[in-house]
């Protein structure tokens, strides 16, 4: 079986491309890196790939807001053209910056099969950047590739993360309907609020979302800086109870589970 | 020029992190009645765009639809008048002053098909306030804006954009010197703000009375520039008369000395170019560069910080063919944050406000660029309070078989990344001269704001420019601008430049001012003709904007026209060669000290307390958390640690190779306070504590590399340079038995401020950076405890070391006997702890510095929420020793290792003759229990401890409560 294809996008700003693209060469995946700029002169080399991911970084700054330059950009061209690549069961991840760009295109949570931004990712609480990590509990979700039940440690580290919905009616159904892929929770597993476990004040504690067919992927924390184990904060503590290193870190598990789809579905 | 005004506000069901923000900073200025602010981000645009497009501009890409509203106000329309009791303040830009937002304002008018118009930002707030007006433009001047580069407007929003800048002034200027006296060529120097002194201005006068003619305003500006003291380091390669010698070349003769003698086979590249280069595996090198922002970060922290750490990404990138940064480190010094406002000179900024800008200056310019800040400190003197610190690394790496650059003659001259601007014009001689109250009106033009994303898409052409092989040399544009950049490439060769072809960000630069502007997120390659097309294009890929800007040649002169008129045509030896060897007198003083008195101490306890709470060895976490450290995917060892993830970390690990596990141990090490007992003690326990810290996380003593980073009050006077010369001189000696070669450096010789008729100078610092490569980062270290029942072993000897240390200063005093290194043992300590943390002698290993064996336990303790059971009889003495010597000691060469009890014979055996002692045990009752004398001495929770060490710069906390001065 060959590898699948994931289109890793560039674009200025754009800065965790190298850790994404490696990650997923470590699960198996055939990643090639594609420039914005060549990307806008032919959309149509979306269509020989399996994935797409929107690393994380700073595109354009993050000026005005946080993605908004980028999405526009993307908007008339590919923002329809991802919105099929997903219909034809492509998979899709954006990872923190990533995410972002995908909310403001529209492509997340996408209730309505529209290009419509309902949500926002925005200033966090606090009023400034952050890098903590944090604990997720995968959601019983639509999500095809986030397996539900599972508690992983992640980085978070950004400044406008707070995943805010038009009205909190939709902020409930996002919950209830399995838009919400995974939460923040606190020590006691609980989906959580509070600073600091959850690290922008998101209500509900809603830290990704995924599409209506389960095919697309925010995050707001980063898998892309968890998946070795020399990753992880206290892999010494983990290597003095096992006695052994674990092959990987907790954010292998997404990159992993995509390109297992995708093997299976391909 | 008049512009639409469109403020975007959140609806008010929603919540304002920028209000309650600027409410906390508002109320912590000191400005009673404040009930509420709301923020309004602003933006202007031409005032040529018609109001529907304006509309739909600000609905589809202003306002975020989910939680924004906004308002427009059309250009000519008034102000509006702000509800009863509430006032509306702006903080908008000065003229000049970079907004980085305005091009992706008008990328994204392109974006949506609209005309594309002038554009700019502000921020406003509606503050509910019924008090004095003038209170309320004060405190916003202090706690909203930086009056440096921001206006403050009270209930009226800016009339419009920065007009069309002025005609430029293109004549050449040639400047007349023959007929000045040595007084006469003085007051020229000054007055043009170029900072040469008489011999040197003599050197230029007879230059060009050989050649018969005057020199021009723009080859004097080069000359200055190359000769500033921040280019050629005068007094540190001058020579110098100390006790009865002459010091040929200060530096040649004692730091490059050593890396020259150890010649140590792992140094690739050394002093030559912009950063080290050192081995790391069989294919790649690390390089490392450690410099100062201190003038800029002075006047504006913000825009100084932040550009400081751009310009050293940008000496790591330009060093050999290109290297990729991986990892940034930053040190700190202030005065203390809890200064009284009566104890602040006129003209400096309050230390608080000076830390939270640098802190956010380093934060918004280091995250965009996706570079981890992954290590660093902070420190606290009353002599910083002119004169803060801002030191800035970067490690890099690249293939080792482009270590190597040579611009060849016929090359082409690319200038790729910013334009330029007026901005951080005379930033290099600025650096030269005396800080004192009028700076910041004077040198507002020395600043400098920077604007990450197009450094960002600079590196990346730069770095798959490198990859393709498109150039034979490269460096980056830092101080003096395209005029060193170009004019240290030339050297050997010669080079013809065309002023008239460089961007600018705005019209009416006079061709000088190009010439030496320090804009920002600049680089300048050698390009062979044949790959010129193929850079453009990359260049034109990555969106990085590149322009040929001449071309070097081989006869030796650089010349610089403007349109075809030349404006230089210097002779390259005399640039280069012709500096006057500068000699200075030194001399060393002991200070007249007192020494210390300090009564028994009676409650061990509250002292142990104080010393956790004082603000150099209190926790950073505030700060360290705004900082991205895990981007790029090598961490392996973070800036905190433990359970809770908060404990401190003696160094960075990094594995900066996806998938080997070869790695990177970063560390640093600086004791201001001991400088002002002596220079020399300063000197070598700021290298013994960087050497401590790497080995404490694993690193290898035999294969590390140290940087040199100097700061001095002022170097003109004999005795301060007498404290440097000997400082440098115990630096020297101990780095030779270390065998650590230096493998670069830089300094910064004039931080003295002048207020009145007081001169405030900074204790002499020399900032050590440690780098050590190591075969895997599996096998590395943090400092938190991790087993209740370890051993608790102390390595080293404690001595009665008291003198100038975190103990005496919360007695208040400094003493007069700074802790000393011993070379003998300190060497045998650093390889014997080394061979036993490689051997897994230990779970946890921390260095004792600041706060002794104290802090050290403290801090393995709570990071692990374990506690402790030792008796400091069993310490390692060299004297009879109170028990608040032992505790708060800061002896050097020692280190606190958490020893599972079935590995004792082993450690013992790596340790070989190198004294350490077993003080008792790890517990899991989260308490430090302390015997001494066979009796109880002290019972201390770690949650206090934790508590008095996390307190005093949670900044968001104190603010929180209205806490802060």
């Amino acid at each position: 079986m060959n590898s699948p294809k994931v289109l890793v996008l560039r674009a200025p700003g754009i800065n965790c491309e190298r850790e994404t693209h490696f990650a997923f060469e470590r699960a198996g995946a055939a990643p090639s890196y594609v420039h914005i700029r060549e990307l806008l002169a032919d959309p149509t080399r979306l269509d020989s790939f399996a994935m797409l991911a929107v690393p994380g970084g700073f595109s354009y700054g993050d000026d005005i807001s946080s993605g908004r330059v980028l999405a526009l950009e993307m908007k008339s061209s590919l923002g329809p053209r991802i919105l099929q690549f997903v219909a034809r069961g492509g998979l899709v991840i954006g990872i923190c910056n990533g995410f972002q760009v995908l909310v403001r295109l529209g492509l997340l949570p996408c209730t309505r099969g529209t290009l419509d931004e309902e949500v926002t990712l925005t200033h966090n609480l606090s009023n400034h950047y952050e890098c903590r990590w944090v604990t997720l509990r995968t959601q019983k979700s639509r999500c095809v590739f986030l397996p539900a039940g599972l508690t992983l440690r992640w980085p978070a580290a950004h400044g406008e993360g707070r995943l805010v919905a038009r009205d909190p009616a939709l902020q409930r159904m996002l919950l209830d309907e399995g838009y919400a892929a995974a939460l923040y929770v606190d020590d006691k597993g609980e989906a959580t609020e509070r600073y600091p476990h959850n690290p922008n004040g998101a209500p509900l504690g809603f830290a990704a979302l995924t599409n209506g067919n389960g095919r697309v992927l925010g995050v707001m924390p980063h898998p892309d800086r968890s998946f070795l184990p020399t990753h992880m904060p206290n892999w010494r503590r983990t290597m003095l109870e096992r006695g052994a290193l674990p092959e990987d870190g907790d954010g292998m598990v997404v990159f992993r589970e995509m390109v297992k789809v995708a093997k299976a579905e391909g | 020029m008049k512009a639409w005004r469109i403020d975007v506000l959140a609806r008010p069901e929603q919540p304002d992190p920028m209000g309650l923000s600027a409410l906390r900073a508002l109320r912590s200025a000191g400005l009673d009645g404040v009930q509420d602010v709301r923020s309004r981000r602003g933006y202007l645009l031409g005032a040529d765009l018609p109001e529907a497009q304006v509309r739909t501009f600000a609905r589809a890409v202003l306002c975020d639809p989910v939680i924004d509203t906004f308002v427009v106000h059309a250009p000519d329309a008034a102000a509006q008048v702000p509800p009863r009791g509430t006032r509306m303040v702006a903080v908008v830009p000065r003229p000049g002053v970079t907004d980085p937002v305005a091009h992706s304002l008008q990328k994204a008018l392109a974006d949506l098909g609209l005309p594309v118009t002038a554009a700019g930002t502000y921020r406003a707030f509606d503050v509910r306030f019924a008090g004095d007006g003038d209170a309320l433009r004060s405190a916003a001047r202090k706690a909203l804006a930086n009056d440096v580069v921001q206006d403050v407007l009270l209930d009226a929003l800016p009339a419009g954009l920065p007009g069309a800048a002025g005609v430029a002034d293109l004549a050449v200027h040639p400047i007349p010197l023959a007929h000045l006296d040595t007084a006469g060529l003085e007051k020229l120097s000054k007055d043009g703000g170029l900072a040469l002194d008489g011999a040197e201005m003599t050197a230029i006068q007879q230059h060009f009375g050989k050649l018969g003619r005057a020199p021009t305003r723009l080859e004097l500006e080069t000359l200055a520039q190359t000769w500033s003291e921040h280019c050629k380091h005068k007094t540190l390669t001058g020579n110098v008369r100390f006790e009865g010698r002459l010091i040929e070349n200060l530096l040649k003769s004692t730091i490059a000395k050593v890396t020259h003698d150890l010649a140590r086979d792992f140094c690739v590249s050394v002093f030559v170019d912009n950063a080290g280069i050192v081995k790391f595996d069989d294919e790649h090198s690390v390089c490392i560069k450690v410099e100062t922002h201190n003038r800029p970060s002075a006047i504006e922290p913000f825009g100084g910080a932040g550009t400081g750490v751009g310009g050293v990404i940008r000496d790591v990138l330009g060093t050999g063919l290109g290297a990729r940064p991986v990892a940034s480190t930053d040190v700190f010094c202030f005065a203390p944050p809890d200064l009284a406002a009566k104890d602040l000179p006129q003209g400096c900024m309050h230390p608080l406000s000076l830390l939270k800008g640098v802190v956010a200056g380093v934060r918004d310019y280091g995250n965009p660029m996706g570079i981890p800040t992954v290590n660093g400190s902070v420190h606290f003197d009353e002599n910083f309070v002119g004169n803060p610190l801002v030191y800035v690394g970067n490690v890099g790496i690249l293939p080792t078989a482009r270590a190597k650059k040579q611009a060849r003659a016929g090359d082409v001259i690319v200038a790729l990344g910013g334009r330029t601007g007026r901005d951080g014009i005379h930033g290099a001689t600025f650096s030269s001269l005396e800080l004192h109250t009028e700076s910041e009106k004077l040198s507002s033009g020395a600043v400098q704001i920077g604007d990450p994303i197009t450094e960002r898409k600079a590196m990346d052409a730069v770095l798959r420019a490198a990859d393709e092989d498109l150039f034979t040399a490269i460096t980056d544009c830092g101080a003096g601008g395209f005029s060193s950049a170009v004019g240290e490439m030339a050297e050997g060769l010669g080079a013809v430049v065309e002023l008239g072809n460089a961007p600018l960000k705005y019209q009416g630069l006079a061709p000088w001012e190009v010439w030496i502007s320090e804009a920002q997120e600049r680089m300048v390659l050698a390009v062979p003709p044949a790959k010129l097309e193929r850079l453009l294009a990359v260049c034109a890929a990555e969106a990085c904007e590149a322009v040929v800007l001449g071309r070097f040649t081989s006869d030796q002169r650089l010349r610089v026209e403007f349109q075809g008129t030349v404006h230089a045509d210097l002779d390259l030896h005399f640039l280069h060669k012709g500096l006057p060897v500068r000699v200075r007198d030194a001399v060393w003083r002991a200070p007249k000290l007192a020494p210390l008195s300090l009564p028994r101490e009676t409650d061990l306890g509250r002292a142990w307390l104080a010393v956790m709470g004082d603000f150099g060895v209190c926790s950073k976490e505030w700060i360290v958390r705004q900082y991205d450290h895990e981007v790029q995917a090598a961490s392996a060892g973070k800036p905190l640690c433990g359970v809770k993830e908060d404990g401190p970390s003696d160094a960075a690990v990094l594995a900066p190779k996806l998938g080997s596990r070869r790695g990177v141990v970063l560390a640093n090490g600086l004791n201001p306070r001991y400088s002002r007992i002596d220079p020399a003690a300063m000197a070598e326990c700021a290298l013994d504590e960087a050497m401590r810290n790497v080995v404490a996380a694993g690193g290898d003593p035999d294969y590390t590399v140290v940087l040199d980073n100097y700061c001095w009050g002022n170097t003109r006077d004999a005795e301060c340079l007498g404290e440097l010369v000997r400082a440098t001189e115990a630096l020297c000696a101990l780095a030779m038995r270390y065998r650590t070669p230096f493998v670069s450096g830089k300094d910064s010789l004039h931080n003295e401020f002048r207020a009145g008729d007081r001169t405030i100078r900074i204790p002499g610092c020399i900032l050590v950076t440690a780098m050590s490569v190591i075969p895997d980062v599996a096998r590395t270290l943090t400092t938190d405890c991790k087993r209740a029942g370890s051993l608790v072993v102390l390595v080293g000897t404690t001595k009665d070391e008291l003198g100038g240390s975190v103990y005496a200063k919360s007695k208040g005093q400094l003493g007069d006997r700074a802790p000393r290194v011993d070379h003998e043992v300190a060497h045998a300590t650093l390889r014997g702890v080394a061979r036993a943390l490689a051997a897994r002698c230990a779970l946890a290993a921390h260095d004792l510095s600041e706060g002794g064996l104290a802090a050290a336990l403290a801090e393995m303790c709570l990071g692990g929420r374990l506690g402790a059971a030792i008796d400091l009889d069993r310490v390692v003495v060299q004297s009879t020793l109170r028990a608040e010597q032992i505790l708060f000691s800061e002896s050097q060469s020692r280190f606190l290792l958490e020893v599972p009890p079935d590995r004792l014979d082993d450690l013992r055996a790596n340790l070989g003759p190198v004294p350490f002692a077993v003080l008792g045990e790890v517990t899991k009752e989260a308490t430090i229990v302390v015997r001494h004398g066979g009796a109880d001495a002290a019972r201390v929770a770690v949650a206090d401890l934790e508590a008095a060490w996390k307190r005093p710069l949670d900044l968001d906390a104190t603010l929180l409560s209205g806490g802060a001065k």
